[in-house]
């Protein structure tokens, strides 16, 4: 993976208008993964759409971190239980 | 073009203060808000609607012409334009904090337009550049269709997207056309578009993946003397050898016959035939007999 997968968080500030605080907080309860190349901090270019999620859900719904947190958590839980139905019922169709 | 009652979005009644809305609008857009109802179309419109009712009933200017006005809205702008002669009229906007995530006042509905023209559109508080909106759409083909790898071209939101639709796609399967989505905010790249695939399946095979199932008819001579049996596959035909004592229920595999895996070019999964002995009824006075000495040496 090289270095231009990685978008420095200052960047990011600047085009979000975000503080630099709330990346720190975001990583530093485990909601976003932000790593350190050439000693600058920086966020996977993949992580942008959540990221992007993020703020929308934190701005719109004026929601903090913790709670973002949940509803993302619980988005997963939901795409997985729709995975899982969905094959389930591919399963299904083969006794019907 | 029909009157909309914003109270009635809102959930709220006409004597409702600022404060009343704010906290309505609040409570339902975080009940509707599309990054938490991924792939709810309903949910969507829903948060269209909440956003408008928020942009005419949230500001006060808006409010107050609306409620003037209300089922008379047709006649609202020959009115104002009346009092304009008499009064200057502004719009004063407004800094109050709003949902502004991916709509614009395109979004909004042609009674809104009719109404509120450009001028009663605030826009949203944002100035980044953000990506658009994943847009989400199902696509049903049959089964015969996935068989092959094919090159489509589907009409979505009135965009012709041409795509390759890989051989042994699954049912509720989802893939991501990038760039087909929604428009960008101030600017952003385009969503993308997740298509899911509904197969429909009324071939004489169950399916699991990339292997086929299928319950054959065996005649009761064949499953007891033996034999060949010829039998349909999905693309064609093939030859069984019936053991001798074949039961019913017994399966056999018929490897590589089955479905073709899922972006695995020439690979297929297996074909599963289960038997179904087919015991003979009708029979003629002399295959009667033959069976009742049959019965008759296997007893003694």
């Amino acid at each position: 993976m090289s270095h231009s997968d990685y978008i420095p968080v200052l960047k990011l500030c600047e085009h979000y208008s975000v503080k630099q605080t709330f990346f720190n907080e975001l990583n530093e309860k485990g909601v976003l993964e932000i790593v350190t190349v050439e000693h600058t901090n920086c966020l996977h270019h993949e992580s942008i759409p959540v990221f992007e999620k993020i703020i929308r859900i934190s701005e719109d719904l004026h929601i903090n971190v913790e709670g973002i947190d949940v509803i993302l958590n619980l988005l997963n839980t939901v795409d997985e239980l729709k995975n899982q139905l969905t094959a389930t019922q591919n399963r299904l169709s083969l006794y019907e | 073009m029909a009157y909309i009652d914003y109270y009635e979005v809102l959930g709220i009644d006409k004597t409702a203060t600022e404060a009343d809305i704010k906290k309505a609008y609040r409570k339902m857009a975080r009940k509707y808000h599309p990054d938490v109802n991924p792939g709810n179309a309903d949910a969507e419109e829903k948060f269209k609607q909440l956003n408008e009712a928020n942009e005419v009933l949230g500001n006060p200017e808006n409010r107050k012409k609306y409620d003037k006005y209300g089922k008379d809205w047709q006649h609202a702008e020959a009115y104002e334009n009346a009092e304009r002669q008499q009064r200057s009229y502004g719009n004063p906007g407004g800094g109050r904090a709003q949902y502004s995530g991916g709509y614009d006042e395109s979004d909004f509905s042609d009674f809104f337009g009719s109404m509120f023209g450009g001028g009663g559109f605030r826009g949203g508080g944002r100035t980044s550049q953000f990506r658009g909106q994943d847009f989400n759409a199902t696509l049903q083909l049959n089964l015969e269709e996935v068989y092959k790898t094919e090159k489509r071209t589907i009409t979505i939101n009135g965009k012709n997207i041409r795509l390759t639709i890989p051989a042994g796609v699954e049912n509720g399967q989802t893939i991501k056309i990038k760039g087909y989505g929604g428009e960008g905010v101030n600017g952003g790249p385009k969503g993308d578009l997740l298509l899911q695939f509904a197969i429909l399946n009324d071939s004489a095979f169950k399916r699991d993946k990339a292997n086929l199932y299928k319950t054959v008819d065996l005649d009761l001579y064949t499953a007891i003397l033996g034999g060949e049996l010829i039998i349909d596959t999905f693309d064609g035909k093939a030859k069984l050898k019936v053991a001798a004592g074949t039961q019913s229920g017994v399966q056999v595999k018929l490897k590589g016959k089955g479905f073709p895996v899922y972006k695995k070019e020439g690979q297929y999964g297996d074909l599963f035939i289960t038997y179904a002995i087919k015991v003979p009824t009708h029979l003629s006075d002399k295959e009667k007999e033959l069976f009742e000495e049959l019965s008759k040496l296997q007893s003694s």
